[in-house]
């Protein structure tokens, strides 16, 4: 029999094998493997032995098997989505060449083809399992992805500090994206609070460079064209060296050493007085 | 002068992502050798200049860091090669607040003053190479 037809006639046989070599990992959780889990084997592992051709068998990279990695591909993505490690879904591909080996060794007596066949199936599952780990892999960055949005999204939140003054702390690199996050919900929450004043505070950004100054500065114009004022605080003494040798001019925007002393200069804009309860008594004479 | 190289690591830079990893790394690198924060700053600054243009008009590259001795002082050199289109007129674009990509034209001029040693090549069609070194 040839080797091809040996594994087309049992694939049943194969896929049995895989899932008992799976299960046999898995340990005390043997039974459970659900019924989805079993069709998705028997028809990957059919899938599979049906791609096999005179030509595909030595060729690995053969159009015949993108069916079958995509499959993989998608079950891959899958199990990272759901946390599997990577030595698990590794494993699962390692498992099914085992057992098809395992069924080819018992259908081929003839020593010199088992030999030569067997070479030719492992290449095609190494190279199968080589794409079923950047799907993997992939998968995992997509996940990255979506923090990073996620993050950029929560670590710019807009506090109403006082009637009319909002405080926008800024944590972490200020890169473009970023800016308009910062931009929009800005601008919103001018609008929504009625506020007169916006605090930008730049203790969080670890360095201010052309890129950054260029987008505070924009900030600060967009600020100003919906009528409210914006103000600049948290500016270490390291920060301020560096844009004056940069060249940076900031010398149109009101920038404060810390919030606090934001917070009173707002206060002064908007005419509150801020005194400690005893002064007011020695004030009014009371 | 002859320097001796005690550290180096290079960073591939394809994306802006890629640029705020190089800058992270630069960070500790210069933590290390317990650089004062004000130099540290200077120097991550001047990276995020030299690396912006690589990224913006040399189309990516590659960043180097090494911790570097004369034998007495230690600092942080930085290298930064790209293949992009390179820059006809060295002089105007040393000049401060000459850009081509409306923009403050800041990065360059900047960057030099920030830093100990500055060296830039570049040969049009071949592509940009800048050293930046910084003595803790
Ligand atoms: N790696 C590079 N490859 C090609 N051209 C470059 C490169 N780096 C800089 N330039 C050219 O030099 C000019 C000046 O650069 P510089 O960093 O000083 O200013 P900028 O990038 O235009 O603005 P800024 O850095 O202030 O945001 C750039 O506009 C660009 O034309
Ligand atoms: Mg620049």
């Amino acid at each position: 029999m040839s080797t091809i037809q040996a594994l087309q006639s049992n694939s049943k046989l194969i896929t049995e094998k895989w899932l008992l070599l799976q299960a046999s990992e898995e340990g005390d959780f043997a039974d459970a493997q659900t019924e989805e889990q079993k069709a998705e084997a028997a028809e990957l592992v059919t899938s599979l032995v049906k791609s096999l051709t005179e030509n595909s068998i030595d060729d690995p990279d053969s159009d015949a098997f993108s069916k079958v990695k995509e499959n993989v591909g998608i079950l891959s993505l899958s199990r990272a989505r759901q946390g599997y490690s990577p030595r698990e879904t590794a494993t699962f591909i390692l498992r099914l060449k085992e057992a098809m080996l395992e069924v080819l060794s018992s259908e081929i007596t003839d020593a010199k083809q088992l030999y030569a066949d067997s070479l030719k199936i492992s290449k095609i599952l190494d190279n199968i399992m080589i794409n079923s780990f950047e799907s993997f892999i992939k998968g995992r960055e997509d996940i990255i992805m979506r923090q990073t949005d996620e993050i950029t999204e929560i670590s710019t939140p807009v506090i109403r500090v006082w009637d009319g003054v909002l405080a926008l702390p800024i944590i972490g690199t200020l890169d473009s994206s970023r800016t308009q996050v910062v931009m929009e919900s800005l601008l919103q929450q001018i609008v929504e609070s009625e506020s007169s004043i916006a605090i930008l505070d730049i203790s969080g950004v670890p360095a201010v460079d052309t890129l950054v100054a260029q987008h505070l500065i924009k900030t600060v114009s967009a600020t100003r064209l919906m009528g409210a004022e914006c103000i600049i605080s948290g500016i270490r003494p390291e920060i301020a060296q560096t844009i004056v040798h940069l060249g940076i001019d900031l010398s149109g925007i009101i920038t404060k050493a810390t919030l606090a002393s934001a917070l009173r200069t707002s206060f002064d804009m908007l005419r509150y007085d801020v005194v400690k309860k005893s002064e007011r008594k020695l004030a009014t004479g009371a | 002068m002859t320097f001796t190289v005690q550290n180096r690591e290079e960073i591939a830079v394809t994306i802006e992502k890629d640029a705020i990893f190089f800058r992270n790394a630069v960070k500790t690198y210069a933590t290390k050798i317990s650089m004062g924060l004000l130099y540290q700053t200077k120097i991550i600054t001047a990276a995020s200049e030299i690396v912006r243009n690589l990224l913006k008009y040399g189309g990516g590259g590659k960043a180097m860091i090494e911790t570097v001795t004369d034998g007495r002082k230690v600092g942080i050199r930085l290298t930064f090669k790209d293949s992009g289109p390179g820059i006809p007129d060295l002089d105007k674009a040393m000049s401060d607040g000459f850009s081509t990509g409306k923009s403050l034209g800041l990065g360059l001029p900047g960057a030099k003053r920030l830093v100990d040693q500055f060296d830039i090549r570049s040969t049009v069609g071949v592509g940009t190479t800048v050293t930046l070194l910084k003595w803790k």
